[in-house]
C-alpha cells in the first residue's frame, strides 16, 4: 500500500446477514451501515438514515422489556432479550433504530469467518456505506489479508467523493451504484440531494474497472417516462455499451408514508423499461 | 385374518380409483403379507408390532432385496443373456437396452431405484457429430418412457461428477419435461466444474431435482463404483441392500426411563440388538428361503453381487429423542438443533448407535464388511409422532449456516445416506452462483447430501422424493398416475411438511419412504 491510512477500525453496524443471495455475485455476507447522506421517498428502510439520538421514545414500544437508557442517558438494546418485532423502528419519530450498534472490525471477523466456506465475498450496504468510508477500509483490508478468495464490494447511492473512491480502491474489488434519476432535479425532488455526485463516481468507477452494476429503482409517474430512460440509457452506453444494470421496479414495502403518491409498475411496466434502455446499448439487463 | 384378507382383496378389485397396474402390485403384495412372517423372538415380535422397530411394511415375506444397483455398464458391455439382449452399438440401441433391463430390475415397490450413472454410461455412444437438439430429442424421448413405464418417484438416476454432453442435456431435458420421474443425484467433486453444479442449481428451480452429493465422501465408504438410489440411499453399485430395518428413537425414549448416559449405555445396545434380529430374519428368508441369489439372472449373469450387499440401519426420531432426554436431564429449553448440549447429546446417540452396529455382525453383508449400514432414515407417510432421519423439526430450523453447521458433523456416520432439506426464497433464481457458494461450501464442511428446495415450486419433496401439488389435489376421488403419490397424500395430511421454515437464501422437503 502506498500509504498507510489511519482508518477508524468501527463502526456504526445496523445489521450483517450471513447469507445474501441479492446484495452482489454469489452469496455474500452483509455489513449494513448506519446513516445515510440521501432522505429518499422509496427508501424501504428508512430506519437506517439517521443515527439514534438516544430519546428513549422506542423504550415504551418494547413489550420485551430489552430497550433502557444506561446512566449516561445512552440507549442500551439487550439482544438477547429482543424478540424481534421492529416495535421500537415503528415507534422512532427519527428515522433511526437503537438495535444500531458500533461494532470494531476485530468483532465481525469471526462472523466473516464462520461463513467464508460459503460465501463468495462481502458487501457493506446500508444506509449509505461510503459515510464511514474509513472503517469500510479497514474491514476489506481485513478481509482481503485473511481471504484471498473473497470479494469485496459496496452498495452505494454514489454521492461520495472522488477521494472515498479513492481510499477505498486498493481493497475494493467493485461498487454497485444506485442512480435513483438522471435529471437533476426529479434526483434532488425525491433523494433531497443533487446527483452530480452520483454520475461523477458512476463514470470513475467504471473508469476503474469497478462498476459492478448500475440500478435504477422506477416509480411510476416519478422516474420512468421513456424519455428520461432512454436519456439514461443514452448516458450509460456513452459510458460502458456492456453495463449491467438493474431495472428495479419500485415496491411499497417498507416505505414511509409519502407526500406525493409513489406507485409500483407492474410487470408489463418493468418489462417496458428493459426495452427503452435496450435500445440504447447492447447493456447486461437483469430486471426485478 | 381370512376374513381381512378376503375383504382387502374385494376392496382392491373393486376399487374405482386405483388404477389395474397397481391393483395388481398391492394383490401381489397382499398375498405376500398371506404368508407367515420369518421367525422372531417374542421381544423382538413386541418391539415390531410396538412399531419400536420398524420393517418399513415391506411385506411379510421377502423376495426380492429392497434395493437392488445393477452393473448397468456390465450390461451394455456384455449383453443380457436372461432377456436375450446383445451389447448395443448406437445410442438408440443402448436406450432401448436400458429401457428393457429397467422392467426387469426388482425392488419392493416393484419399480427399480436405481438406473445408472446415466452420463457415463451413454458418453460413449454419443457420436461426435450428433448435435445438441438431437441428443436432446432423444434424451427427451426416454426420458418419457422412463416417467410413464416406471411411475414412481424412487426411480433415481446419478450423473457426475464430471462434466460431459449427456449430463448437460439431460438438464436442458429435465427443465423443459418437469417429470417427476426420474429422481436424480448430482454427484460432486472438488473437480467438478462450477458451471455445472450452476447447471444443476437451475434445474433445481424447475423441478427441485438434483441432489447434491459429496462424492470424495462417498468413495471413501463405498469406493468408486457406489450410487444414490431410491431417496438418499447411498450403495454399492453391483450390490444394494438386502432390506431397512429402522429404529423409532422417539419410541425407544418413551421405554427408557433415565437420561443421556443411561440411554446410550442400556437402552441402546438392547433396541439395535432387536433391530438387527429383525434384519437379520429377513436376509435369511429372503438368500436362504427364497433363494433369489441363486436364481434371479442378475446375480447369476454377474450384473449384482451378493458380496457387494448388507443391510440398512434405519433410525428416525432423534429430535424428538434428544428433546426428550433434555427434559430429563433437567434442561428442557436445550433444543435439538439450536443448543450445542442438545446437538452433544444428538452426536452421542449415533455415535454409540454407529459403535453398536459395528459389534453386531450380520450375515451376507460383506458389502458393509459383514454389518449393516447406518442410515438416517427420511420417514414414511405413516410416521405421526418422530421427525424423519436426524432432522430437525419441520418449521424449527434454524439459519441456513447454524443449520448446515449442525448438521454436517454427522453426516460422515451414516455411508448408507442422510438428508436435510433446505427451503430457499424464490430471490436466489436470480442469482444460482449463490447456491453453487453454499452447495461448496456445504459438502466442504462434511454434508453426504445437500438437497434444497424452492418455497414457490409446483414440486414438493415428501421425505425424500417428489410429487406435484397440482398431482395431489382430488386424490382420493380420480387415483393418481404415480404409485409413489398415496403415499405422499398421506404424508401432506400428516405432517406440517409445507410449513418448514423458510431460509432466505436455501431449502425444503416432505415426508415418506427411505
Amino acid at each position: 500500500m502506498a500509504e498507510l491510512i489511519e482508518a477508524p477500525t468501527t463502526g456504526l453496524v445496523t445489521d450483517v446477514i450471513e447469507f445474501s443471495a441479492v446484495d452482489g455475485p454469489g452469496n455474500r455476507f452483509v455489513v449494513f451501515l448506519q446513516g445515510c447522506n440521501f432522505d429518499c421517498l422509496a427508501c424501504h428502510n428508512p430506519y437506517t438514515i439517521k443515527a439514534c439520538i438516544d430519546c428513549g421514545i422506542c423504550i415504551e414500544a418494547c413489550a420485551a422489556g430489552a430497550l433502557s437508557l444506561d446512566a449516561e442517558a445512552k440507549m442500551v438494546w439487550d439482544q438477547a432479550a429482543c424478540t424481534g418485532t421492529d416495535g421500537c423502528i415503528a415507534a422512532c419519530p427519527y428515522d433511526s433504530t437503537p438495535k444500531a450498534r458500533p461494532q470494531a472490525v476485530a468483532s465481525l471477523l469471526p462472523q466473516i469467518r464462520r461463513a467464508a466456506p460459503f460465501i463468495s465475498g462481502v458487501t457493506v450496504s446500508g444506509g449509505e456505506a461510503t459515510q464511514q468510508s474509513g472503517f469500510v477500509r479497514a474491514l476489506f483490508a481485513a478481509v482481503k489479508a485473511e481471504f484471498v478468495n473473497l470479494t469485496c464490494f459496496v452498495d452505494s447511492n454514489g454521492a461520495a467523493e472522488p477521494s472515498v473512491w479513492q481510499e477505498l480502491d486498493e481493497v475494493m474489488d467493485a461498487a454497485m451504484i444506485d442512480l435513483k434519476c438522471l435529471d437533476d432535479e426529479i434526483h434532488r425532488r425525491i433523494t433531497g440531494a443533487s446527483n452530480a455526485q452520483v454520475l461523477a463516481s458512476i463514470k470513475a468507477l467504471a473508469a476503474r474497472g469497478k462498476l459492478y452494476e448500475v440500478r435504477l429503482l422506477l416509480m411510476v409517474g416519478v422516474n420512468d417516462s421513456d424519455e428520461l430512460l432512454a436519456a439514461t440509457g443514452r448516458w450509460l452506453a456513452a459510458i460502458d455499451p456492456k453495463m449491467r444494470i438493474k431495472v428495479i421496479g419500485y415496491r411499497a414495502h417498507g416505505v414511509r408514508p409519502s407526500p406525493v403518491p409513489l406507485i409500483e409498475p407492474d410487470a408489463a411496466q418493468r418489462a417496458h423499461y428493459a426495452e427503452v434502455l435496450a435500445a440504447e446499448g447492447q447493456f447486461d439487463l437483469v430486471v426485478i | 385374518m381370512k376374513d381381512r384378507f378376503i375383504s382387502e382383496a374385494e376392496g382392491l378389485v373393486n376399487s374405482r380409483v386405483i388404477g389395474y397396474d397397481q391393483k395388481v402390485r398391492r394383490l401381489a403384495a397382499l398375498a405376500a403379507n398371506a404368508l407367515p412372517y420369518p421367525a422372531l423372538s417374542p421381544l423382538c415380535q413386541e418391539a415390531l408390532e410396538a412399531r419400536v422397530v420398524c420393517d418399513m411394511y415391506e411385506g411379510n415375506r421377502p423376495f426380492t432385496p429392497r434395493y437392488v444397483l445393477p452393473d448397468y455398464a456390465k450390461a451394455l458391455r456384455n449383453g443380457v443373456k436372461y432377456l436375450e439382449l446383445e451389447p448395443p452399438s448406437n445410442l438408440d440401441d443402448a436406450l432401448s437396452f436400458l429401457t428393457i433391463l429397467y422392467s426387469q430390475v426388482p425392488s419392493v415397490t416393484t419399480y427399480p431405484v436405481y438406473l445408472g450413472d446415466l452420463d457415463a454410461l451413454l458418453e460413449p455412444y454419443v457420436p461426435a457429430d450428433l448435435p445438441d437438439d438431437e441428443l436432446d430429442a432423444k434424451l427427451r424421448r426416454f426420458w418419457i418412457q422412463l416417467d410413464r413405464l416406471l411411475p414412481d418417484a424412487f426411480t433415481h438416476a446419478n450423473v457426475g461428477p464430471a462434466d460431459g454432453r449427456v449430463i448437460r442435456s439431460i438438464w436442458r431435458v429435465e427443465r423443459s419435461l418437469r417429470q417427476v420421474v426420474p429422481n436424480l443425484t448430482l454427484k460432486v467433486s472438488p473437480e467438478t466444474p462450477d458451471d455445472l453444479i450452476e447447471d444443476a442449481v437451475r434445474t433445481v428451480f424447475v423441478t427441485a431435482k438434483p441432489h447434491f452429493v459429496n462424492h470424495p465422501m462417498m468413495v471413501a465408504d463405498h469406493g468408486t463404483e457406489y450410487a444414490a438410489v431410491s431417496c438418499y440411499n447411498s450403495l454399492k453399485v453391483r450390490g444394494g441392500a438386502h432390506t431397512l430395518v429402522r429404529l423409532n428413537l422417539k419410541r425407544a425414549v418413551d421405554r427408557h426411563l433415565g437420561g443421556v448416559d443411561a440411554f446410550c449405555l442400556e437402552s441402546l445396545p438392547h433396541w439395535v440388538e432387536l433391530t438387527s434380529e429383525l434384519g437379520e430374519a429377513r436376509i435369511r428368508s429372503l438368500v436362504e428361503d427364497a433363494g433369489f441369489f441363486e436364481s434371479n439372472f442378475l446375480a447369476t449373469e454377474g450384473l449384482i453381487e451378493l458380496d457387494r450387499f448388507s443391510m440398512m440401519f434405519g433410525i428416525f426420531g432423534l429430535a424428538e429423542c434428544v428433546n426428550e432426554l433434555m427434559v430429563r436431564e433437567g434442561q428442557p429449553e436445550a433444543r435439538y438443533g439450536h443448543d450445542p448440549r442438545a446437538n452433544a447429546a444428538a452426536h452421542q446417540i449415533v455415535g454409540r448407535i454407529a459403535e453398536l452396529i459395528k459389534d453386531r455382525r450380520l450375515p451376507y453383508c460383506n458389502g458393509g464388511g459383514g454389518f449393516a449400514y447406518l442410515h438416517s432414515q427420511s420417514g414414511i407417510d405413516l410416521d405421526l409422532d418422530a421427525t424423519a432421519g436426524t432432522r430437525i423439526p419441520i418449521g424449527d430450523e434454524p439459519s441456513m449456516l447454524e443449520h448446515i453447521e449442525v448438521c454436517a458433523p454427522i453426516h460422515q456416520l451414516f455411508p448408507a445416506g442422510i438428508s436435510d432439506i433446505f427451503h430457499v426464497e424464490e430471490t436466489v433464481t436470480r442469482n444460482p452462483r449463490a447456491m453453487v457458494d453454499v452447495i461448496r461450501g456445504a459438502l466442504g464442511a462434511g454434508m453426504r447430501d445437500f438437497t434444497f428446495n424452492l418455497d414457490s415450486n409446483e414440486f414438493i419433496r415428501i421425505t425424500g422424493y417428489l410429487v406435484r401439488k397440482s398431482d395431489l389435489l382430488g386424490l382420493d376421488e380420480h387415483g393418481a398416475r404415480h404409485s409413489s403419490d398415496y403415499l405422499a397424500a398421506t404424508a401432506e395430511v400428516n405432517h406440517t411438511v409445507t410449513t418448514r421454515a423458510i431460509k432466505r437464501v436455501i431449502a425444503a422437503e416432505l415426508s415418506p419412504q427411505g
